[in-house]
């Protein structure tokens, strides 16, 4: 099986043009919420200053109008936000792509080494981001979405990269496109609860710095939305990778470290549902829980890969 | 005794509540950390041994912990049993609950519709008949009933998403049989491993001496396997430039049922990811290595040609390890036997590469094998009741003077060697070994099915959502119907609010 390397090539430049692009993404992003006012706070502070621009109304009544300034300022941010999806749908066609070549140029599913890993997760989260923005009114937060993205795929593209080649015996088999590509998906996707979590700690901290983030209601459903569709995914992932173990390791369950952090996540996020369902455990607990699971996640993707030695050490590194 | 039934109930009690749950799933998944962290015994023991050496007190601390074994603890089968039976003190009041309210009518309609999170209301040209008859059509395939107030008003409750309680039991349930099918797997299985020589070599499953290494469950005492038989004719692996290796094949015959009787070897080519699966047993191949070939030439003429498997060192380049061991021929004396054995040991390379004059291996293939040896002679200590290595020599008897290495040179395919008395070494080659992996798990199938169930029911309760809509239709003195809709997520609301509207606005439109 010989690798075409012209493929493999403008694969790595499309991955490379991807994080560029998610970079710019998350920049206007960042600078869509730094423009963008709070609202009650903007209010009250528009209508303290009307007085001297006599450009806005009174807050109080309901039909408030905006102050020229504020206008000015309220679609410059939104342009910025929606020039920040632009980007995000560019970055993700391209990270696609790469996917895509990759495969092509090794004529196999593109998530054999823990660089294809990554870059599959990663594309995950960003097609879940995507949707979670049609569904509730979170673009601003598109930065805090993508600057882990990057980081991500940062890491993947130098200190995790491998070339593109064929994958050991071990690998070769039609469960690796199942498994792998169902646990990374998910894996990708509870990166949106983990977030919309820790954003939610930050605003139901009550600090001022945070007044910006949306209602936190509205970051609560967001957590549990991505993750009771990431949760039975990833349940099936495991279940997956439990059926392959049968045929590839002699057992179908053998507390491998892997398997190992994969069971512990996985009763962590079931906690994560029943506390959101029991009373005194909602709000902040489970969004507590939620973001354990997330780093459990990654501890599972980057430590047990390359620090452990297990089973699953075809992390293709080093 | 009342005291003691208190006691119990309110232990029950507190085992089932959704708090403790929650605390023991914490529990389970704090506890099963250390598993992925420290070094285990099922895994890997001698590492277990290393870290307890490097870590004095501490690492004997853990041990005494049960750290090192944590799936087969006191501790983690506290928190699962635990779990377990908070997991079915919940589920049988649930499952009550399930049965009433699958019986039950949708609920009365509340007297103020108005008050529902989800409401709209019109009033229109139709009878409070034609009202309800619309409604009804439209919510076909929700569980509703129609019903008459006293006040002449007709009304309709209806429901939808039932389904969601049936994919949380079917969830919890399936959740209870995994664990003990789990559970009854780990009694009742085993695992074996051994090395077969790639030329013809056998092994049958007919007891537990036929296996290196074996692990039994709790409930298996050896006797009494699953009969079959496994022949080996031939090993194949094709490797990368690099290296890394591409494909592993075996060629093996197998025997089970009938065949054992009339002799008959079925052919199977026997892969990684694709294990044999006769007679209830699965066989995997796990892993091969080299054979060195060597034939003795001893002083008084005899031959004895040597073939033990030797233990790859570099899983890459696979070179290897070991000890092939000889008795002088002719020797009936056991005093003097035991002065004259040979041990061959070092290193085998499947296709050498010189550095000066130290041997390694650059390719996993045998393409130009060689050997480094050093031959000792003396007494192996195979007669001193200790425990001998097939892979090393019995270093305390080199220590005690009674084993003395003889000679140390570099032997490729063909080449031999001279020992002082005459006797001839020479290196004839390499065979290849497999080493073949034996599991019985007879409740796998039930576990898979389980956990099939598991995703299933939990795809449902998490998809879908309970919901209710009434429907109040009260005549007016005109002639005209005031209809009025409420509605009622009662799982999370997200979702409900589109579905609602389209519904209202559906059932309030004023032509017909
Ligand atoms: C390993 C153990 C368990 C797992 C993985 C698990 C998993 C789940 C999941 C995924 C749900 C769906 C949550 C939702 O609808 O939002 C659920 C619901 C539920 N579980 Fe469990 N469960 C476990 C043990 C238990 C135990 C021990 C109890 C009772 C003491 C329990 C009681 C419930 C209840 C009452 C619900 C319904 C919550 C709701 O209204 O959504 N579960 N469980």
């Amino acid at each position: 099986m010989p690798v075409n390397t012209t493929l493999a090539t403008f694969s790595d430049w499309t991955y490379g043009a991807a994080v560029a692009v998610y970079v710019i993404a998350a920049v206007f992003y960042l600078c869509e919420q730094a423009f963008a006012k709070h609202k009650p706070r903007e209010r009250a502070m528009v209508a303290a200053g009307a007085e001297t621009t006599q450009a806005a109304g009174t807050a109080e009544d309901g039909t408030w109008t905006p102050g020229l300034v504020v206008r000015e300022e309220r679609s410059r941010a939104e342009v910025l936000g929606r020039m920040g999806v632009a980007l995000t749908l560019l970055g993700a066609l391209l990270h696609g792509a790469s996917l895509v070549l990759r495969g092509l140029a090794t004529e196999r599913a593109p998530w054999g080494n823990m660089y294809e890993y990554t870059s599959l997760l990663t594309f995950a989260a960003v097609v879940g981001w995507l949707v979670l923005m049609r569904m509730f009114p979170v673009r601003k937060l598109g930065g805090f979405v993508l600057v882990p993205i990057g980081i991500l795929m940062f890491l993947g593209g130098t200190v995790l990269y491998a070339e593109a080649a064929p994958v050991q015996p071990a690998l070769q088999s039609y469960w690796l496109v199942v498994h792998v590509s169902v646990i990374s998906v998910s894996s990708g996707l509870f990166l949106l609860p983990g977030v919309a979590s820790v954003l939610y700690l930050l605003k139901s901290s009550g600090r001022a710095k945070f007044a910006k983030l949306p209602d936190p209601g509205v970051l609560d459903r967001l957590a549990y939305r991505s993750t009771v569709f990431a949760f039975p995914l990833f349940t099936l992932g495991i279940i997956c990778g439990a059926i392959w173990a049968e045929a590839a390791w002699g057992r179908f369950w053998g507390w491998d470290p892997k398997e190992t952090v994969s069971f512990v996540a996985w009763v962590v996020y079931a906690a994560y549902l029943h506390a959101r369902a029991t009373a005194g455990w909602r709000g902040r607990p489970s969004a507590w829980i939620n973001t354990v699971g997330f780093a459990l996640t990654v501890f599972n993707l980057f430590f047990i890969n390359l620090v452990t030695t297990g089973l699953h050490s075809y992390a293709g590194v080093g | 005794m009342r005291a003691a039934l208190a006691f119990l109930r309110n232990t029950w009690r507190g085992l089932t509540a959704m708090r403790t749950a929650l605390t023991l799933l914490f529990l389970l998944a704090l506890g099963a950390l250390p598993g992925a962290l420290l070094p285990q015994r099922s895994l890997n023991a001698r590492k277990v041994t290393e870290y307890i050496a490097e870590n004095g007190w501490w690492g004997r601390f853990l041990d005494r912990l049960q750290f090192y074994d944590v799936y087969a603890s006191y501790w983690f089968s506290a928190v699962y049993v635990l779990l377990f039976v908070s997991l079915v003190g919940c589920l049988l009041p649930r499952s009550w609950e399930y049965v009433r309210q699958m019986r039950a009518k949708p609920v009365l309609t509340p007297r103020n519709l108005a008050r529902m999170p989800h409401h709209a209301s019109a009033e229109l040209p139709l009878t409070p008949d034609a009202a309800v008859e619309r409604a009804r059509e439209r919510l076909r395939g929700w569980r509703l009933v129609a019903r008459e107030e006293a006040s002449g008003a007709r009304t309709i409750s209806a429901e939808r998403g039932f389904l969601r309680e049936t994919g949380n039991l079917v969830f919890h349930f399936s959740l209870l049989g995994l664990l003990v099918a789990f559970a009854l797997g780990k009694m009742f299985g085993y695992e074996g491993q051994v090395i077969v020589q790639a030329n013809g070599g056998q092994f049958c499953n007919s007891g537990v001496f036929n296996y290196d290494t074996f692990r039994p469950g709790l409930r298996v005492d050896g006797t009494d396997l699953n009969q079959f038989c496994v022949k080996v004719d031939g090993f194949h692996a094709t490797y990368l430039p690099n290296g890394q290796a591409e494909t592993f094949l075996a060629d093996i015959g197998f025997q089970s049922g009938a065949d054992l009787e009339s002799g008959e070897w079925r052919p199977y080519p026997l892969e990684v990811n694709h294990p044999l699966r006769t007679a209830g047993d699965r066989v995997y191949l796990l892993g091969h290595g080299y054979t060195p070939l060597f034939t003795v030439t001893f002083p008084n003429g005899e031959q004895r040609v040597g073939a033990t498997q030797w233990r790859p060192v570099n899983e890459l380049t696979l070179a290897s390890e070991g000890a092939t061991k000889f008795d002088p021929p002719g020797v009936p004396d056991a005093e003097q036997r035991r002065r004259g054995q040979l041990a061959i040991t070092g290193l085998l390379a499947p296709t050498a590469t010189f550095r000066g004059e130290l041997l390694d291996s650059a390719f996993p293939e045998a393409r130009d094998p060689a050997v480094a040896v050093d031959v000792y002679r003396g007494d192996l200590g195979t007669d001193s009741g200790r425990g001998q290595s097939i892979f090393s020599i019995d270093q305390k008897m080199v220590t005690d003077g009674k084993l003395a290495k003889v000679a140390r040179q570099n032997l490729r395919k063909g080449e031999s060697l001279t020992l002082d008395d005459g006797t001839v070494i020479r290196f004839d080659g390499v065979r290849d070994w497999v080493s073949i992996q034996v599991s019985h798990d007879p409740t796998q199938t039930w576990v898979l099915a389980f956990s099939v169930l598991v995703v299933l029911g939990l795809a449902v309760s998490l998809t879908v959502k309970r919901r209710r809509v009434w429907v109040r239709a009260t005549p007016q003195d005109d002639g005209r119907t005031v209809v009025e809709v409420g509605g009622l997520a009662r799982t999370d609301q997200a979702g409900y609010g589109e579905e609602f509207t389209a519904l209202s606005r559906d059932l309030l439109k004023k032509e017909s």
